[in-house]
């Protein structure tokens, strides 16, 4: 089971249509249980079970889940990988010490990878759709491994899994989120997993 | 929150307005009228009837004309929306955007210019499931253009009932054609919607076609009861 994180400013907004929905739609086409949860109802056991975890984007207006981030606290001891998607990537920036400041992004915009990573894999250049009105300055703990003309577009951790991406990769470029399902591996408790295992949930 | 939707009286735009409703208020409907039947950003087709369709909704419409030149557009929508802020106090907008970048990057921009939230409820949504939700879901359009080979004539003026809707499913997969019609391979208009308080009745229309493009047009319409 992937938990997929609403950041949106509600539960059940229009913007869980736009960034939440097509993120659970790629998950469960991965072979994996979307479980869709927004940010401040997550239950500690729902994190315990999770394979791993999607922080997806919201809108460009968008900016209540800064004010809001006692509630990603359980990030710092997750051990699982984790995907930030824009708004999501400023939440991992931030609770691991890094700054957001203003900087928009809106488009398709040409990316360079400039570290290489098992998440992608073969590519040097490629064009991802960017829709920030915040940019990321990674903390130390993590390594830019794509840029673009407006700022670090994909950072990771120097010893975990745990990924952010300012583009969304749900526009164009499933293959990198396809890729971060590889890294969750199936833990094996009972009734987690894969679909075929237990039903789909969402909110 | 304040909605304005961006309609041009298709079935995408309606059903992203019947999802807004769902969640926000809907303060207005904003429709450009495009003068060039080939705008890169605006629909074109029977968007002089979106004053009734707005009618049978019970909503507001804010019209702006535009030549329909690329370079103008975004001005001309930005426009629009600004109107849709001092007449109606709208904080946001929707649009019926489901795959095309290029429409939603202009709109986001706008909206990023003026302040304003912008949503796209229809997001990346799978074409065939969509059109199988807008049918379903009570939604009565017919075909008001095509501009693509496999959609002929006989297209012009036809309702998308659920025998249309497989025809042109089919019709899609097997001409690699997207089957929402989101690239411009046809256009639709609205007659009945869940959130209409009166449905359209087409009292007169005229087909034209050319080529392989056509246009179902519309002289008149009235409300009638639903």
């Amino acid at each position: 089971m992937i938990l997929v994180v609403d950041l949106s400013y509600r539960p059940g907004s229009l913007s869980a249509d736009e960034f939440v929905t097509p993120v659970g739609r790629i998950v469960r086409g991965g072979g994996f249980i979307p479980r869709i949860r927004h940010y401040t109802a997550l239950a500690r056991e729902e994190i315990a079970h999770a394979d791993g975890a999607i922080l997806c984007g919201t809108a460009l207006a968008d900016f209540g889940y800064l004010g809001g981030l006692k509630n990603f606290a359980w990030l710092a001891s997750f051990p699982r990988p984790v995907l930030g998607i824009c708004a999501g990537m400023q939440v991992i920036a931030r609770i691991h010490g890094g700054e957001v400041y203003p900087g928009a992004g809106i488009g398709m915009m040409e990316q360079r990878v400039v570290a290489p990573d098992p998440l992608l894999p073969g590519r040097d250049r490629f064009a991802a759709y960017e829709l920030h009105g915040l940019g990321v300055i990674p903390p130390a703990t993590f390594l830019t491994l794509v840029v673009s003309p407006s700022g670090a577009q994909a950072i990771r951790h120097r010893e975990k899994p745990v990924y952010g991406v300012m583009f969304h990769p749900e526009v164009r470029n499933e293959w990198l989120i396809r890729g971060f399902l590889s890294l969750c591996r199936p833990s094996g408790r009972s009734g987690d997993g894969l679909i075929g295992v237990e039903g789909e949930e969402g909110t | 929150m304040r909605i304005g939707v961006l309609f041009s009286g298709g079935k995408d735009s309606a059903f992203a307005c019947h999802r807004a409703m769902e969640r926000e208020e809907v303060a207005c409907l904003i429709t450009v009228l495009a003068e060039n039947p080939e705008s890169y950003l605006f629909h074109t087709p029977n968007t002089g009837f979106a004053a009734l369709q707005a009618e049978a909704a019970g909503l507001p419409l804010v019209t702006t004309s535009s030549r329909g030149v690329e370079e103008e557009e975004v001005a001309d929508l930005s426009l629009a929306i600004s109107r849709g802020v001092e007449e109606h106090g709208i904080e946001g907008v929707v649009t019926g955007a489901i795959h095309s970048v290029y429409q939603a990057t202009r709109v986001q921009r706008v909206c990023h210019d003026l302040g304003l939230w912008c949503f796209n409820p229809l997001w990346q949504r799978d074409e065939e499931e969509h059109l199988e939700e807008v049918v379903s879901s009570g939604f009565r359009f017919l075909v008001s253009a095509v501009s693509a080979g496999p959609l002929g004539e006989a297209w012009l003026g036809r309702e998308v009932d659920r025998p249309a809707l497989g025809e042109l499913k089919d019709i899609a997969r097997r001409h690699r054609m997207n089957p929402a019609g989101e690239g411009g391979e046809y256009e639709t208009f609205v007659l009945d919607a869940p959130f209409f308080r009166k449905r359209i009745e087409i009292l007169a229309a005229s087909r034209e076609y050319r080529g392989d493009r056509g246009i179902f047009r519309i002289a008149d319409a009235r409300l009638v009861p639903r």
